[in-house]
């Protein structure tokens, strides 16, 4: 994995656009993620921020502007390739191999990142390291027990923890989480919760959420994002008192 | 005439009289698969029963044409609701390789019944007296039945673009093609749309296989040896459209019969190479949505 | 599948140490006993059914045939309705080799896995762009082309009337194809399991993993850095070879090749043979095949519609109840 570069952003967006017909998901988005971050992105329903992370992942091609990973242009790289500079995301709604158990998602992803996926020959299971290291990082995020059930069969909150893990499994220097507790029952979102404040400093970190208290707990800087367009980007306690982001999110109109 | 302007007539007429069959059969196709997302290998199948129910109607309770034409098509949209409701409904939204093989598996059942109900011969079609022979249009005579076949076809695909566009029920379809979840939640009530669509697509199947009785033969394993043609201008054409089948079919129709005609040492060849070109260029098909 | 192991060493929820799990994981490829059956069996049938040689060829070309399917589609989820294209293919290359001078077996079967491969290569650059209904078609379309050159091209072909004239010249000079067919059906035993032998460690290895990955979930492959249209590409591309071998048996056994070999009722049969067994576990296509072929041997002469009605009905039932095939349902009974 690419290092990021030392002094600049790891994450960079310049005049992002994106439309689909009538539709415009993405409005000249300016956006940067300094290392280290721990940063939100929210806005009300239908701003943007999931065709924000698809964007920025190469799951779209945007019609204009630049991504930038680690001070490097990455606007025409593919999927893959921008995982291998370090860039990785999980799904609002797990995106699991369901069959396959915790321990062979993990795995699959750390085969990935080592390259030895394309090994026709030698059985995965002679690649101990790997299964081990897997096994250890599912461990870390308690998620360890049940490792070799399929993960279909798993509770949800397990689930978003195992999703989790796929993505630290790439070792990345950037990591987007998609909603990570959406859909979770409140008893198990603790876990979660913690999980991502134990995650290494080093590791510049973009939470798409929708819940505020989690927000809030997480983020030390936020960008609001709505119908396509930067609205505001601060810290916590501005964005708190920010009028506009109180009327467009929280409905709370300015007469009162 | 010129021989060369009399045999590209030819060949555009009787392209076009093998389109609007192949049209009205794959229509429904086209629809049901881009709005359940269903592989239905068995609409052959469907097609095949109109054929069967015209040809019985008329030679064995000498049911006058029309009238069997009608009772073909809606015998057909009404076997296909008991298809759909006892099994195709439980496999939406499902893998690909179940849905491949459970029409596959009705399909060799089909092939079954209809060989121990009509035997394995082909049931030729007798057209009435008033569609035999020839209609003279003035710069020359055309068979009358392709005449009449190009004009329903022609009728038919007008009426579903206006029911498409004009009516609350297609704009339903429409609706749910571009947006399940959309429409779902809208008020749309998914159910009972598939189950209509899915009626209305077998019933035009049923039609367009009863119409085409003369073109696509009917016998026992029709389903099977016509299912590439159907798949072909489905493919072609797009799913979840209507007008998508329609050009798709007036293109492989229209290419099948120049084909015929001028190297039929090739046979279908051409036209297999031609679809492949084409979906190469439009993986999704010409009308299909991205 | 991944849980293969589990049920057999006994680990569940809250058992002991760490290592257990990770273990059992890593011993997933370990050849178990219940591996020897399917070639103890064939060696039974050589000694106790030598009449049934020459079907048992088939048997064991066929399941050649499916297990190279198995590979595109139970492991890597391609769902694709024109593996007769490379069967035939096979069949073809290693047919025409034999009528027209060339009639060494090993080198004719060389031969077809190579030009099946090409083929396999050159369209799943096309195919594999695409995925659901679109790459059923393009399969479809690219058998259906190939069914119809070889019916145009008859005098290389034969065309309908099949490939006459093909003279197989004896394995290594020694062993003749001859109509008690023992030659034969060692000749496809041995080739059955060096493919077999490929195909496991395919399977097992880290490349193997990684199509149960692009069968589960595509979008979730590339998110972790898989370039999985290569993945695809080099499977189908492998089966393709393996399925011109299986086709090529057929052809080197029965001295024959008809048109049939390029068929939709080919590519259609072998898929439920395959479904019959179980799908994606390496040993349904043992199961399925025989099962299939012997009782349509035994059935469909007595009265071939009531054949099509049985399997047809057997698809369905086994579609609505029984979706991993015979494997399966042992896997469900076992928990």
């Amino acid at each position: 994995m690419s290092p990021a570069n030392g002094a600049g952003p790891a994450l960079e967006t310049r005049g992002l656009r994106k439309s689909f017909g009538a539709l415009t998901v993405a409005q000249d988005i300016d956006f940067v993620l300094q290392p280290g971050a721990r940063h939100a992105l929210i806005g009300p329903n239908g701003a943007g921020k999931t065709s924000f992370v698809e964007l920025v992942t190469g799951g779209l091609q945007p019609d204009a502007g630049e991504v930038l990973i680690g001070g490097s242009a990455a606007t025409h790289l593919s999927q893959d390739a921008r995982v291998k500079r370090g860039l990785a995301r999980t799904f609002q709604i797990s995106a699991l191999f369901r069959r396959l158990s915790a321990l062979e998602n993990v795995t699959l992803a750390l085969s990935e990142r080592d390259g030895i996926a394309g090994d026709l020959w030698r059985p995965s299971g002679r690649h101990r390291r790997v299964i081990d290291e897997a096994y250890a990082l599912l461990d870390r995020l308690g998620a360890a027990d049940d490792a070799l059930r399929p993960v279909s069969t798993l509770a949800y909150g397990r689930q978003r923890l195992v999703e989790i893990a796929v993505a630290l499994g790439l070792s990345p220097t950037v990591l987007l989480l998609d909603e990570p507790a959406a859909g979770v029952p409140s008893g198990e979102s603790g876990v979660i919760i913690e999980v991502i404040e134990r995650l290494p400093a080093d590791l510049s970190l973009l939470i798409i959420e929708h819940d505020m208290d989690l927000v809030f707990r997480l983020a030390r800087r936020i960008t609001v994002l709505v119908q396509g367009r930067v609205l505001v980007e601060g810290p916590p306690a501005e964005i708190a008192a920010d009028p506009r982001v109180r009327q467009v999110y929280l409905g709370e109109r300015e007469r009162r | 005439m010129t021989d060369t302007v009399a045999a590209a007539v030819s060949i555009l007429f009787h392209g076009t009289a093998f389109a609007m069959v192949l049209y009205l059969i794959s229509v429904g196709l086209s629809v049901t698969m881009g709005l359940m997302g269903f592989v239905n290998l068995a609409h052959g199948a469907f097609a095949m029963l109109g054929g069967y129910v015209l040809t019985s109607l008329m030679s064995r309770l000498g049911m006058p044409f029309v009238p069997a034409l009608a009772a073909a098509a809606v015998a057909t949209a009404l076997a296909s609701i008991v298809v759909e409701r006892l099994l195709y409904r439980r496999f939406y939204g499902g893998e690909e390789l179940d849905q491949v093989l459970l029409t596959m598996g009705l399909v060799f059942i089909a092939i079954a019944a209809t060989t121990y109900v009509w035997g394995p011969l082909q049931q030729p079609l007798r057209p009435p007296r008033w569609l035999s022979g020839q209609i003279d249009f003035g710069f020359r005579e055309f068979p009358a039945y392709r005449s009449f076949l190009i004009l329903c076809g022609a009728v038919l695909v007008t009426m579903l673009w206006l029911g498409l566009e004009r009516t609350r029920f297609g704009m339903q379809i429409r609706a749910s093609v571009d947006n399940l979840r959309m429409a779902q939640s809208v008020g749309i009530n998914t159910s009972r749309l598939f189950t209509l669509t899915f009626a209305l697509g077998s019933g035009l199947a049923g039609l367009g296989g009863a119409l085409g009785a003369e073109l696509l033969s009917i016998n026992p394993s029709y389903a099977l040896d016509n299912l590439v043609y159907f798949l072909i201008v489905v493919a072609v054409g797009g799913l979840g459209s209507i007008r998508g089948p329609f050009a798709a079919a007036l293109l492989i129709g229209i290419a099948n019969t120049f084909f015929q005609y001028l190297l039929p040492q090739l046979g279908a060849f051409f036209i297999y190479a031609l679809v492949m070109a084409i979906l190469l260029w439009r993986p999704r098909g010409l009308f299909g949505r991205a | 599948m991944a849980t293969e192991g589990l049920v057999r060493t006994g680990v569940g929820a809250g058992s002991g140490a760490p290592a257990d799990p990770v273990e059992s994981f890593a011993r997933r490829h370990r050849y178990r006993a219940a591996e020897a059956l399917p070639w103890a069996a064939a060696i039974l049938v050589f000694v106790l059914f030598p009449d049934y040689l020459p079907l048992g060829a088939q048997v064991l070309a066929n399941i050649l045939f499916a297990l190279a399917t198995d590979l595109v589609l139970g492991y890597a989820g391609i769902v694709t309705l024109g593996q007769a294209a490379f069967f035939g293919t096979g069949a073809y290359t290693a047919g025409i080799l034999a009528a027209n001078g060339w009639g060494e077996p090993i080198t004719g079967l060389l031969a077809a896995a190579a030009a099946a491969a090409l083929l396999g290569f050159l369209s799943g650059l096309i195919v594999l762009r695409t995925t659901g209904l679109t790459l059923l078609m393009q399969t479809l379309v690219v058998a259906t082309l190939l069914h119809e050159a070889a019916n145009k091209a008859s005098f290389i072909t034969g065309g309908d009337d099949g490939l006459q004239g093909m003279d197989v010249w004896p394995i290594f000079g020694v062993f003749p194809f001859d109509m008690f067919g023992q030659a034969a059906y060692l000749y496809c035993l041995a080739v059955l399991f060096l493919c077999w032998l490929a195909a496991r460690h395919i399977v097992h290895s880290p490349f193997g993993r990684s199509l149960t990955g692009i069968r589960e979930n595509e979008r979730r492959m590339r998110a972790i850095g898989a370039p999985v249209m290569r993945r695809r590409l080099i499977v189908y591309t492998i089966a393709a070879g393996i399925a011109g071998i299986a086709g090529a048996l057929i052809a080197q056994t029965t001295q024959f090749v008809g048109l049939g070999v390029l068929s939709l009722d080919r590519s259609g049969t072998i898929l439920i043979m395959l479904i019959i067994g179980g799908v994606g576990r390496l040993y349904g296509a043992f199961l399925g095949v025989p099962l299939y072929m012997i009782a349509q041997d035994r059935f469909s002469q007595i009265q071939p519609v009531y054949w099509y009605f049985w399997i047809g009905l057997l698809m369905v039932a086994v579609v609505v109840f029984a979706r991993g095939g015979i494997l399966g349902l042992v896997a469900r009974l076992r928990r």
